[in-house]
């Protein structure tokens, strides 16, 4: 068994293989396959409900799939049990045993699978979280951030082929939270483990994770590098969950070798073809807010600028770094500008006319079919998915019966 | 999908087909169900015992069945001593609860909200008759009636009962009155409330529940006790003494008529309020 | 609920406690009438454990004195109904424990996703609190009498010798005691496993620790409190009950404990001295016992 080999020398291979998982009443991954490479930082990340924890769960054992099968390593351990598991968790409550000291609790996983010398470990692990000071304290006497590294600590000092970490940043302030994150990424750097980060923070995925998958009603929407993700998101829900989007709905009016032109209305919009998902029929394209640039007068287009307007600035927000307009450009609707504040003061107020442009080359086309997906799918979290799918499944008997 | 987009694209693998999973159910996974049934049942097995043998047709004594019959519990005071000695009962109970709830609400108040001197003596006062087995407070206060030439009877019973509810009724409602947030009391202060309408308005109002439980504990404890009240009772008889009194020459099956229909409303009082708190929390959204 | 009395409780963050004239007033009535009807009956009793008979006198009179050989001869005359009255206790404390232990970790743990179901299984536990103490006692009587059909029964499958009873043996006695203080014992660790954070648990496993592991070094530690009041309310009142080891109900003459010595002592042969050495000698081994127990269990801090 992987349990009783003793210390992982590096991390391990995760793969999902057709994982479905139902509970009663509602569904929280419809349908998972997701190989996760040895070595690597990998985040899911997604709003709650949309099935990340539960995947994590899955992964350590503590919940059985209803199909599919996890391998780490290669190696079938859906039917081990979670001590059996070459995994640990660093959990979001910690969970760190109140009746014992911070070192037994760093020694209890050591101790368990009979591991020689586990106070000198136990010490080590402490150590590598700067924490070696507190080791006779209870975890009760700790300050959140302290409690957050004994937890890490009691995980990592196991080497587990597979660290998990379910959202274990999110009960610490900003700072504190910004800090550990450097830490966490230079901390699994250093020890070659493989991370699985389970987060809801779109800046904390980005800023650790290698690789991120957005997650959304108990699916990858999309999977990638965090630069990619952002630069070229494929579907509404990512283009909304990480960072902003401005979307525009409209049918594909001409193509060229290497672009589309979308009508929105009334004005041409190019996107370049390797940046658009679908190439005909209605489609739906974006731009990034920090990405448009805001004109008093009419910009001169050419080939490489996209333009739109005139509309008006009905909102006008400086927040230190930027400053953000909202703009209404009939026919089109809201628009979101960022701009930096190189000078002093806003380029527009509120009630001016004002017209926005970007490069083509920053637009980007998703895959969803405009018309089965709203302009942005609402937020569902566990409860109302649970609802929603009792609902549908309460009409679906009466239909049967009538 | 695009094969130009495949360069700048993360692909998502290709859709596999995952094997149904279905643990093999464990040793465990019944056996603790099976064990707690048997346990019940155990449990329950003189609760049952006794309210079949209220319907047996018993002469004298009531221990082996003799028949089916209602008679008895149409006709509980045809035996005039069980029917006396449950109305002591009640009386004694009801009189020591009023007592020791008042005073045990007091006390519990002050325990929580305020400082004075003492504190660890009277704590330890409070705790030490919890502590104590009852045949020793039984013989202490029967000394002292005693010593002091205090003839027994009802008075001596209901004295005893209010002290030993006193303690119970204490830690039940000061773990209400710890749980009450302070700044309640100062917001009705802060409202133009006086002291007494703060504590009749708002204090009362949320030391209810507790209060009412305490009393409830208090009833239940005075009703059932044997031993203190048989030290003190002189030639008076409540439920439980006239039980002990008649277990030697055979108990009439009125007795278990009364201890059934005591039962019955206990549970049926739990029940009730269970029912009610759960239905109030369901309108509340809370589960 | 009474049944955490002895539990530690983490005491909750309280605003500053007010000093005040009405902390007095509140407090006057009760501490006057506990010291009226509980301090003064104990020094009662041990000033009655040291009276000695009235020279001449009428059966039952005594007269206030210094005679501390009341103690020693209660002590030499009472010596197995003492010893015999903590081991029934020991050991129906233990039955309790083991019997209610599981009890309490099923409703508190396995059934927190069904709230209903949890407070029925409650109010099966404490049932037989409403029925009479004495009756559920006699009716065990009569479920065990020889002529029974459970005691028969067993003879007949040769589990029991032809000529052995149950009632009147020291294991009716324990059985009775056992029986009659479980939901002591089950609500106080019932209190304790409910607050139990199950992600402890699941933190266990997933740091190698098998079921059985898990629950002898995360679940029964962090249930200690209960257990501790548990125990208490158990061997306290098991300690000094006479009714289970008296000859009416389920104990015969050779299972006498220190309780039926006072009874006995203090309503039929008045011997009013002996009954108090006696009752003082018990309360002063309980206090010795509780002491040393809660020391040792690290839960201090009572009520």
């Amino acid at each position: 068994m992987a349990a009783a080999s003793g210390f992982a020398e590096s991390g391990a291979d995760l793969d999902l293989v057709g994982i479905q998982k139902r509970f009663p009443g509602f569904t929280a991954i419809e349908h998972l396959d997701l190989t996760i490479p040895a070595g690597s930082f990998f985040a899911l990340l997604g709003p709650s409900g949309c099935g990340k924890t539960t995947t994590l769960r899955l992964v350590a054992g503590l919940e059985d799939p209803t199909t599919g099968q996890v391998l780490i390593g290669g190696k079938d351990v859906t039917k081990l049990r979670p001590f059996e598991r070459p995994v640990n968790t660093v959990f979001q409550s910690y969970a760190l045993f109140p009746h014992m000291t911070v070192l037994e609790n760093v020694a209890f996983g050591l101790r368990r699978r009979k591991i020689a010398d586990p106070i000198d470990k136990a010490h080590e692990a402490l150590r590598l979280v700067e924490l070696d000071h507190l080791a006779t304290r209870k975890p009760q006497q700790l300050s959140g951030g302290q409690q957050q590294r004994v937890a890490l600590a009691r995980a990592l000092v196991n080497r587990p082929a597979l660290l998990l970490l379910d959202e274990p940043l999110g009960a610490l302030d900003l700072k504190l939270r910004r800090q550990m994150q450097i830490e966490l990424k230079s901390i699994q750097e250093s020890v070659g483990l493989t991370f699985l980060h389970v987060t809801h923070d779109q800046e904390e995925a980005m800023t650790m994770a290698d690789t991120v998958a957005v997650m959304n009603k108990g699916r990858i929407e999309q999977m990638g590098a965090p630069e990619v993700l952002y630069e070229l998101p494929r579907t509404a829900f990512v283009a909304n969950f990480l960072g902003q989007s401005n979307l525009f709905t409209g049918p594909v009016a001409g193509t060229t070798a290497d672009a589309i032109s979308v009508d929105v209305a009334g004005v041409k919009v190019v996107v370049p073809k390797s940046r658009a998902a679908r190439h005909t029929g209605t489609v739906t394209i974006g731009v990034r807010p920090e990405k448009l640039a805001l004109h008093t007068e009419k910009p001169a287009t050419d080939a490489s600028t996209n333009a739109l307007g005139p509309g008006r600035v009905i909102d006008v927000s400086f927040t230190g770094v930027s400053t953000q307009y909202l703009v209404d450009i009939p026919g089109v609707g809201n628009v979101t500008v960022f701009t930096q504040n190189m000078g002093f003061g806003p380029t527009a107020h509120e009630g001016a006319e004002v017209w926005v442009s970007w490069h083509v080359e920053h637009g980007f086309g998703l895959e969803d079919d405009p018309d089965a997906e709203p302009r942005f799918s609402p937020d569902a979290d566990t409860q109302m998915l649970a609802v929603q799918t009792k609902n549908e499944l309460q009409s679906e008997l009466e239909a049967e019966e009538a | 999908m695009s094969a130009t987009s495949a360069a700048t694209r993360t692909e998502l693998p290709a859709a596999r087909e995952g094997k149904p999973f279905k643990r093999r159910i464990g040793l465990g996974t019944w056996l603790l169900p099976a064990y707690v049934t048997i346990a019940f049942v155990f449990l329950l097995i003189p609760i049952v015992y006794t309210f079949i043998f209220s319907f047996n047709d018993s002469l004298k004594s009531n221990i082996v069945w003799r028949g089916f019959t209602f008679d008895n519990w149409l006709g509980i005071c045809n035996q005039v001593e069980v029917c006396i000695a449950f109305g002591n009962s009640l009386l004694v109970g009801g009189t020591a609860t009023l007592i020791a709830t008042t005073l045990g609400t007091m006390i519990a108040i002050a325990l929580v909200r305020y400082r004075f001197r003492f504190r660890s003596g009277i704590s330890l006062l409070l705790f030490l008759p919890m502590a104590t087995p009852e045949v020793v407070l039984a013989a202490g206060l029967a000394a002292e009636f005693l010593t002091a030439g205090v003839q027994k009877g009802l008075i001596t019973i209901i004295l005893a009962h209010t002290m030993f509810c006193l303690s119970f009724v204490v830690v039940t409602v000061k773990a209400r009155v710890t749980t009450l947030d302070p700044a309640l009391e100062e917001a009705g202060r802060d409202l133009y409330g006086s002291p007494t309408q703060v504590f009749w308005r708002v204090t009362f109002p949320l030391l209810l529940p507790g209060i009412v439980a305490a009393a409830m504990l208090s009833f239940a404890l005075s009703f059932d006790d044997f031993i203190i009240t048989y030290f003190n009772a002189g030639i008076v008889q409540t439920f439980p003494t006239y039980v002990y009194i008649s277990a030697a020459r055979g108990i009439p099956a009125q007795a278990n008529v009364i201890a059934s229909a005591v039962f019955i409303f206990a549970i049926a009082i739990v029940l009730i309020a269970q029912i009610t708190n759960a239905s109030r929390r369901k309108r509340l959204g809370l589960n | 609920m009474a049944f955490t009395a002895f539990s530690t409780g983490t005491a909750k963050e309280q605003a500053p406690r007010r000093k005040s004239k009405i902390a007095l007033l509140l407090l006057l009535p009760g501490i006057l009438y506990l010291l009226l009807f509980f301090l003064v009956p104990l020094v009662a009793l041990i000033a009655t454990s040291l009276q000695e008979p009235v020279p001449f006198g009428d059966f039952g009179q005594y007269q206030t004195a210094f005679r501390w050989q009341n103690y020693v001869e209660v002590i030499t005359t009472y010596g197995d109904q003492i010893i015999r009255s903590f081991t029934y206790a020991l050991l129906a404390t233990i039955f309790a424990l083991l019997f209610s232990y599981p009890i309490a970790y099923f409703i508190g743990v396995k059934c927190r996703q069904w709230p209903l179901l949890q407070n029925l299984l409650l109010v099966l536990v404490i049932a037989p609190f409403f029925i009479s103490f004495l009756l559920r006692t006699l009716a065990w009587k009569s479920i065990l009498a020889d002529e029974s059909f459970i005691v028969t029964g067993l003879k007949a499958l040769s589990l029991m010798a032809p000529d052995a009873h149950f009632t009147g043996t020291p294991a009716a006695v324990v059985f009775g005691l056992t029986y009659n203080f479980i939901p002591f014992m089950t609500l106080p660790i019932y209190a304790a496993l409910e607050r139990l954070d199950t992600r402890l648990l699941e933190a266990g496993r997933d740091l190698y620790a098998k079921p059985a592991t898990s629950f002898f070094k995360i679940t029964v530690p962090l249930s200690m409190a209960g257990i501790v009041s548990g125990v208490l309310l158990t061997f306290i009142p098991a300690a000094g009950d006479y009714i289970n080891a008296s000859s009416r109900f389920l104990g015969g003459s050779s299972t006498s404990m220190i309780g039926n010595v006072i009874e006995s002592n203090f309503l039929v042969s008045l011997n009013y001295p002996a009954a108090a050495a006696l009752s003082i000698i018990l309360m002063s081994i309980i206090l010795v016992l509780v002491t040393a127990y809660v020391k040792r269990s690290g839960t201090e801090d009572l009520l």
